[in-house]
């Protein structure tokens, strides 16, 4: 009987398909990524049915379960050590330009100003540990001058933006460039606390917030 | 290597000697290896979804030269006050023990964050408002109004006085989820007009009264 041989040598497959599909999906999520921000806290946001995208520019207050205050702004590093260049004015704290350059790149920090330059120095691990936040007491309201140098600067930058994007679409809006203020609280942080930061907000006229939600799994908004 | 074996055979006929002809296959397991451990990478780092926000309009606060005023009277209103996990609510106006108005004095009703308990005594008390936004959406799918009209018709019927009045108050063992549970279901039941206020020492004994 003559016996039916396999094909010899070792079996291949083509792998270019799998290659081909593999780099396309890399490059989808190398556009698409947007990186974690390195936070010095971690908040468990409660959820809503809320469905409005985070904007762009924003004053990012963040909240945690021990009432700890945290500041963000996210209108680029210029304004951002134009905020630094106001508060080290308003409340005579000296910069390096090394702290400057330090500050330009940090996405939230929790400390008074005071605090501020040695804040700087310590490593990212080393500023989760060190339990600071920013005073916004009726004698100390920090943060109040924070989140308005952050309006301040947050408006100029995003009149640039929008003068830029005007030239090209004459349909887009002022309001779009404006700053946001955005509230990140923990859902197991005291009202209390949540509240004197919207009292600081409301102090300067700031009456629109936005606070931050995780999208509630299972219910949706019923008509009925 | 997998791929050594083919090409450069079956020429061997014929005596002339030919260059072998190398593969021009590449192996291209150590590429996939690379490429899937970037993906991972990638897929790793991103979020995925970004956080939602929720908007809220507080209302101004007063000027110190302006005068406070108490509004309108308000008519269909519901305050709720917020403990630790717990909610408690009443309707109307405030009357403290021994008004001179001679009302009875005010008693808290407790009622949970669930869908039967706060979703369904809201939306049962801003039953006008709902029923006029089903009118509206449904007169929009037949195309009777815009969609502009429509946003305009159901802020109309959310300014109504038969509409809804919501009033926040928190104590000092309240945390931001309660608060936020709260705005969430006011946005379930489309109540319009609500506000956070700061709690009466009298309404604080109350919740007192009702968490022993």
């Amino acid at each position: 009987m003559a016996q039916i041989k396999g094909p010899k040598g070792t079996p291949t497959i083509d792998m270019t398909p799998m290659v081909d599909l593999a780099f396309l999906l890399v490059t989808f999520f190398m556009l698409t990524a947007n990186f974690r921000s390195e936070e010095p806290v971690v908040i468990d946001t409660p959820s809503s049915i809320a469905d409005l995208e985070t904007p762009k520019n924003v004053v990012l207050i963040t909240i945690d379960k021990g009432g700890r205050v945290f500041y963000g702004f996210t209108a680029g590093e210029d304004a951002r050590v134009q905020v630094l260049k106001n508060m080290s004015a308003k409340y005579k704290v000296g910069f390096s330009p090394e702290q400057y350059k330090k500050f330009s790149t940090l996405s939230s920090f929790g400390c008074s100003v005071q605090q501020l330059p040695a804040y700087l120095n310590l490593s990212a691990e080393e500023r989760k540990k060190t339990g600071f936040s920013i005073p916004n007491d009726s004698i100390n309201n920090q943060l109040k001058d924070w989140i308005n140098f952050g309006n301040i600067e947050g408006t100029a930058a995003g009149k640039l933006k929008y003068e830029e994007a005007a030239d090209n679409d004459p349909d887009v809006e002022m309001n779009e460039f404006k700053p946001k203020f955005i509230l990140k609280a923990d859902g197991k942080a005291l009202y209390t606390h949540v509240k004197n930061v919207i009292e600081t907000f409301r102090d300067l006229d700031l009456n629109n917030l936005n606070f931050v939600t995780s999208l509630e799994a299972g219910t949706k908004l019923e008509k009925e | 290597m997998a791929d050594m074996g083919e090409g450069g055979g079956g020429h061997e006929k014929g005596g002339k000697k030919r260059a072998k002809k190398g593969s021009t296959r590449v192996d291209m397991t150590p590429l996939v290896d690379l490429a899937f451990l970037l993906l991972t990478f990638f897929v790793m780092t991103s979020t995925f979804s970004k956080p939602k926000v929720m908007s809220l309009i507080y209302p101004a606060k007063p000027k110190d030269n302006q005068v406070v005023d108490d509004g309108p009277k308000i008519n269909n209103a519901i305050t709720f006050l917020l403990s630790e996990n717990r909610i408690f609510y009443y309707e109307g106006e405030y009357y403290p023990i021994g008004n001179t108005k001679g009302k009875p004095a005010t008693q808290l009703s407790e009622t949970d964050f669930g869908p039967t308990g706060l979703r369904k005594l809201i939306t049962e008390k801003n039953n006008y408002v709902l029923l006029n936004v089903k009118k509206y959406d449904a007169q929009f799918a037949k195309r009777m109004i815009t969609d502009k009209e429509r946003t305009e018709l159901i802020k109309k019927a959310k300014e109504n006085t038969k509409a809804l009045k919501v009033l926040i108050k928190t104590d000092d063992k309240a945390v931001c989820k309660n608060f936020i549970d709260v705005i969430d279901e006011l946005r379930i039941a489309q109540v319009g007009m609500m506000a956070p206020v700061d709690l009466m020492a009298s309404e604080y004994e109350l919740i007192k009264a009702k968490l022993k």
